[in-house]
């Protein structure tokens, strides 16, 4: 049953309306508000690392030296890969769509925490702020993975990152308490665990995983600090310490980040990809357990990245073994997708055109994932380009990509208005060829044997360089596009309506953009989601279901 | 056949009998991935022309997975998974088995080179020489943070750790010189941490071998005839150096190490990291024993120890005339340069 009023005019102002002035948004407690400020920061910080990777790119046109030494370039990629890592994907889409969206699938005024959430965006802000200082005052040069003996010997001071990533694992973690605390609680009279959205089963799935992993994080991290700072000898074997153990923590904690950044993504599509087919999902149970599976097995498959380190043999057979389980549901969920396509009645959206490129890239990025995982084909492709293109695959390909998606599909309902829909799917067709230039080149070096994090190359590498850095600026020119005609349909895009793409989401039965406390009357939702009829000839929905 | 199929995948030439095995998996990885890769998206472009709104009327039916399809969706892709890791491991347990009579060579990775050892004494830095159709059993090791010893010929990748000792083993199969590469970030000049394997014949290596032990590692030329080019003083030099540790750091071979070579050293103008340049020449070497740090050359960490009180003056006499003698055979040493990969000319 949808609230009881009629389409069209809402009955009060929105949540942007409702209170005006920069104090007020500094100071809400309204999940929506706090996921469109994470949203900007989000935003920004992709900014960041990008400008950063198209100058790695430039950089690595030519072999020797093009446009910076080895010092800025070593320097430059940590500051890609801490920024896109830390302080982007991990907590993209459950920070910014999640905190707008989950209370409004779950029929709730707010998250169970609203204060708490307000703290987590500002120790997310403060985090980056730390990190960002830290990374640009010092010089830092660890890459992202800060691995140790580097990283406790190099001359550069690498306390202020460290704490700053600390401080945004609690921002995390806080996000994900208030999610689980919000899905078991406040979910509104009708919605049993199998009427959960998708989208909120995934970051479910997800702040499971935050919430579990990042103690450990961030337990590493303060190791790494005692060691530098304290000469703790943990990790140092002169001190009878172990190299290796950093790697195990660290990879304790950052395979199963991985997930953190895919699942959200996952759930994303699995949205979108029942709205523009018109369909309920070819099997929602297949959905709901494979996300649960990834949030378990992820935790068992860390040590997949350690088969050159010198762990025992049996050990990288065993995660081996491990690792083909995790893909699995992968692999299911990708089969679920096309099932729902069959026979569905396809709108081709730009959301649609990035689900489309999800679904494809995501599958490469999936399978160069099972490869890296086979322990003896690991031997040559270990720390090669194969491996960064597999992980732009995923982080890039799949992550992005959703995000991309989101943008686009919860527009309407953020903002109360469209953007151009020629301009999306153009612009999204051009991202997903420019990503495919840039990323399978680099699948192709790292079979040619071109290590990662290399300033410097043998010419025998180049051609492929040139052909990865030509499609990286295609790329950059995509997402210009998109911030140039997003930024103007904020302000002149039609007006959207309630619910424009005829969704069965249950947070379309808001208002677009929704009102302060979400609903105006105590919304009730009989049927499970994603439960489409037909369509109706004007496009809106029938939701007498 | 698997020759066209490297050659479209950029894969370097297999040149280990390990390479052949790791090149065969990823073969048949590959191509299911293609296959599969294209049924999907064909499906699922054949779906989007088909299933286009407005090309088909009327609702989309709603439809279940039946319990059979789940299972086959979880089924078939777990099997073709088990299938690789189960033949990766298998291969993966072979490269990780060094046979019994394997040659043992050490190796030791340090900011930012490769230094070899054999157990009977030659050991250079950037050059590995080993025979063909040997198995040959490399201990790793790293003197600072850790480094990652690649051979892309051989599909051979192994971590250096410092404080412990890994393994690895190769056999390779063609004379030929192949690129060693560092595979794990170690800091500043990570990629320019190159080295070469020299595959020789057996008989080949026999010979190289049996020069090696016959004289000590440092002397660079052939034969004795600069034995007797050395004065006494330039001798005694010889014996200082050796005795003081010098040659750990200074090589006499003109290969760059952790000092600067001292072939053709003397009376060469040497840039300055500080900016500027300097003459080698018996000032500032002296200087250089003396007071390391006050003039370090470009290119070099400030690492050397100060050798105040621990040189007598004739030492140092001695030594300055050692590195006085030694001058390069040929006009000048060929620059470091990117190794040629062809095979050797017999």
């Amino acid at each position: 049953m949808a609230p009881s009023h009629d389409e069209g005019a809402p009955l009060g102002p929105s949540y942007l309306d409702a209170e005006r002035g920069l104090w007020s948004w500094l100071t809400t407690h309204d999940h929506k508000r706090i996921g469109v400020m994470f949203l900007a920061v989000l935003l920004l910080m992709f900014l960041l690392g990008g400008v950063f990777a198209l100058a790695l790119r430039v950089e690595l046109l030519t072999p020797g030296e093009t446009v910076m030494g080895r010092l800025a370039y070593n320097r430059a990629f940590t500051v890609h890969g801490v920024v896109m890592v830390w302080l982007f994907l991990i907590p993209s889409i459950p920070a910014s769509f999640g905190n707008f969206l989950l209370p409004l699938m779950l029929g709730a005024r707010d998250v169970a925490f609203p204060r708490l959430n307000l703290a987590s965006f500002y120790l997310y802000v403060l985090g980056a702020v730390m990190t960002l200082w830290g990374i640009f005052q010092g010089g830092v040069d660890t890459g992202w993975t800060f691995y140790t003996p580097y990283s406790t010997a190099t001359g550069r001071d690498l306390l202020p990152v460290l704490v700053g990533v600390f401080v945004v694992g609690f921002s995390t973690i806080l996000t994900g308490i208030n999610f689980i605390t919000t899905v078991h609680t406040m979910r509104a009279p009708g919605i049993t665990w199998m009427k959960v959205p998708l989208f909120v089963w995934a970051l479910y799935g997800t702040s499971i995983i935050q919430v579990l992993a990042t103690p450990v994080l961030g337990m590493v991290l303060v190791l790494v600090a005692l060691e530098r700072v304290a000469g703790a000898g943990l990790f140092d074997p002169a001190r009878g310490g172990d190299p290796l153990l950093y790697q195990h923590l660290f990879w304790f904690y950052s395979h199963p980040a991985v997930y953190i950044m895919v699942l959200p993504g996952m759930g994303v599509i699995s949205e979108t990809v029942c709205a523009f087919s018109r369909k309920r999902p070819f099997s929602y149970r297949v959905i709901v357990w494979s996300t649960v599976g990834i949030a378990f097995v992820g935790f068992l498959t860390w040590g997949h990245h350690m088969f050159v380190s010198g762990q025992s043999t049996f050990g990288a057979g065993a995660f081996s073994l491990l690792s083909m389980l995790v893909a699995i549901f992968t692999a299911m969920k990708i089969f679920t997708w096309l099932g729902t396509l069959y026979r569905g009645s396809l709108w081709v959206s730009t959301p649609f055109a990035y689900v489309l490129g999800f679904i494809f890239l995501l599958f490469f990025g999936g399978m160069s994932g099972v490869a890296v995982a086979v322990t003896s084909a690991d031997l040559h492709w270990h720390d090669t380009y194969f491996v960064v293109a597999h992980f732009h695959f995923i982080m890039v390909g799949a992550s992005l990509m959703a995000f991309l998606a989101a943008l686009h599909y919860w527009f309407p309902k953020m903002w109360g208005r469209r953007y151009p829909e020629g301009m999306g799917i153009g612009t999204a067709v051009l991202i997903i060829f420019g990503f495919i230039a840039t990323f399978l080149p680099q699948f192709l070096l790292g079979n040619q044997g071109m290590p990662r994090r290399y300033a410097d190359y043998p010419e025998s590498f180049q051609p492929l360089h040139v052909a990865s850095t030509a499609g990286a600026s295609l790329l950059g020119f995509g997402f210009v596009i998109v911030a140039i005609y997003l930024g103007w349909s904020l302000r002149y895009g039609s007006v959207a309506g309630r619910n424009p793409w005829g969704s069965e989401g249950y947070e379309w039965l808001s208002d677009s953009p929704p009102p302060e406390f979400n609903f105006h009357a105590p919304p009730i939702f009989p049927r499970p989601p994603h439960e489409y009829g037909p369509p109706r000839a004007d496009g809106e929905v029938d939701h007498a279901a | 056949m698997s020759d066209l199929l490297r050659r479209i995948l950029f894969l370097p030439e297999a040149a280990s009998s390990l390479a052949p095995r790791v090149d065969r998996l990823h073969f048949f990885i590959i191509i299911t991935t293609f296959i599969v890769g294209a049924g999907i998206g064909l499906t699922g472009l054949t779906f989007l022309v088909r299933y286009r709104r407005g090309r088909v009327d009327g609702p989309a039916p709603a439809m279940s997975a039946p319990r059979w399809m789940e299972a086959a969706f979880a089924g078939v892709p777990l099997s073709f998974f088990l299938l690789w890791g189960a033949l990766g491991f298998e291969d993966y347990v072979w490269a990780r088995t060094p046979p019994r009579e394997a040659m043992d060579v050490y190796v030791t990775g340090k900011q930012w080179m490769w230094k070899f050892a054999y157990p009977d004494g030659p050991g250079m830095v950037g050059v590995l020489h080993v025979p063909t159709g040997t198995p040959v059993r490399l201990l790793l090791t790293s003197r600072d943070v850790i480094h990652s010893f690649y051979v892309p010929a051989f599909r051979v990748k192994m971590d250096a750790l410092p404080g412990r000792y890994t393994e690895v083993w190769f056999e390779a199969v063609r004379p030929g010189r192949y690129r060693v590469l560092c595979a794990e970030y170690c800091g500043l000049d990570h990629s320019r941490m190159r080295a070469e394997v020299v595959v020789l014949e057996p008989e080949a290596f026999e010979t190289w071998r049996a020069r090696q032990l016959s004289e000590p590692t440092w002397v660079t030329s052939e034969g004795a005839a600069e034995e007797e080019v050395l004065g006494p003083l330039a001798r005694e030099g010889r014996v200082v150096a050796a005795r003081q540790g010098c040659l750990q750091c200074h090589t006499l071979d003109g290969t760059p190490h952790i000092g600067p070579t001292w072939l053709g050293l003397y009376g060469r103008e040497e840039p300055l990291a500080s900016g500027g340049s300097v003459r080698a020449d018996v000032a500032y070497l002296t200087e250089s024993m003396m007071d390391p740090l006050a003039k370090v050359v470009a290119g070099y960490a400030p690492v050397m120890p100060s050798y105040h009180g621990r040189l007598s003056a004739a030492d140092v006499g001695a030594l300055i005339e050692f590195i006085k003698s030694l001058h390069p055979e040929r006009p000048e040493p060929p620059p470091v340069q990117e190794p040629d990969y062809g095979p050797l000319p017999r």
